[in-house]
């Protein structure tokens, strides 16, 4: 996968996280690999943590996006309101365009 | 209760390395003590002030919402607030949606604007529970969500830090702008429950 610093989403567009278990420092939490969601914004590009937590400088900065997701969609057993949501941060090498080929 | 219970607990891994580093940068010079307990002092001093303000304000003034609402961060700036880096997003409780906000890998929160974390809030419990089941952990808290809101959780996942923009309550309209700022607490920022009178 290479890590872009160009933007290729928008708010709006569909997105899956990449189901992919990496190893060292990561911030995109278990339990959305491999969930589909909606970008709520680009909140502009960052250095990558998963290289910064090893004293190297992370760059080109990578995209960074707010994700939407249905709790239901995250968790099967979940007992909230059917519309309830859960946002996280997510790079941008971590999302795929959610019709594309797992 | 053991004997030693005057005694300090046993130095964690990294206690015992942050105890090895600070020591080093004082003794070679880089820094002082007194810059170190300056900073610690600081930190203890923050409390949920600015975060109050931020919210008043928005309550009196629309335009300044909206400002808010798309870069929480120029809008604290507008304020005069000292913020630093911060990357501030503000999200807005309404009847339809109630927001709440956790860090499920660490325990990233605007300090800057609220003063250091609840124990809770960094607590394992919270973090994993908060994004499962947040109806039942709000519920514990004693903030019971209506069915029809939505409940959204924001895992502050990476740089952006929240802060949650509560319901102005019904009867406050009397108040000045600093009257409002006084019952906005922490908890109500970080969205674990409402504003009250």
């Amino acid at each position: 996968m290479t890590e872009s610093s160009t933007v290729r989403f928008h708010a709006g567009d569909r997105v899956r996280v990449r189901t992919a278990y990496s190893i060292g420092h990561v911030r995109t939490p278990y339990y959305v690999r491999g969930k589909s969601g909606v970008i709520e914004r680009v909140c502009g590009s960052f250095p990558n943590p998963e290289e910064l937590a090893y004293a190297r400088a992370g760059l080109p900065p990578l995209p960074l996006y707010r994700v939407r997701f249905l709790q239901r969609e995250l968790w099967t057993d979940y007992a909230g309101h059917p519309a309830d949501t859960l946002e996280a941060e997510i790079y941008q090498h971590w999302l795929q365009a959610e019709d594309a080929p797992r | 209760m053991s004997g030693n219970h005057d005694q300090d607990d046993t130095l964690t891994y990294y206690q015992a390395m942050e105890s090895a580093v600070r020591e080093l940068l004082i003794e070679k010079g880089v820094l002082t003590a007194g810059d170190v307990r300056r900073q610690v002092e600081a930190m203890d001093a923050r409390g949920p002030q600015d975060g109050a303000t931020l919210v008043a304000r928005a309550w009196v003034d629309t335009a300044f919402k909206q400002r808010m609402l798309k870069d929480g961060s120029a809008a604290a700036r507008e304020l005069g607030l000292e913020i630093g880096p911060l990357k501030l997003i503000v999200v807005e409780n309404t009847a339809e949606v109630h927001n709440v906000i956790v860090c499920t890998l660490c325990s990233c929160y605007p300090r800057m604007l609220l003063g250091l974390p609840p124990d809770w809030y960094k607590s394992r419990s919270y973090r994993s529970r908060a994004v499962r089941e947040p109806r039942a952990v709000l519920a514990e808290f004693g903030t019971v969500i209506p069915a029809d809101c939505q409940v959204r959780v924001h895992d502050s996942t990476a740089d952006m830090r929240y802060l949650v923009l509560p319901r102005r309550p019904a009867g406050t309209e009397r108040l000045s702008e600093a009257e409002l700022a006084m019952l906005v607490t922490r908890d109500n920022m970080i969205g674990v429950s409402l504003v009250e009178i």
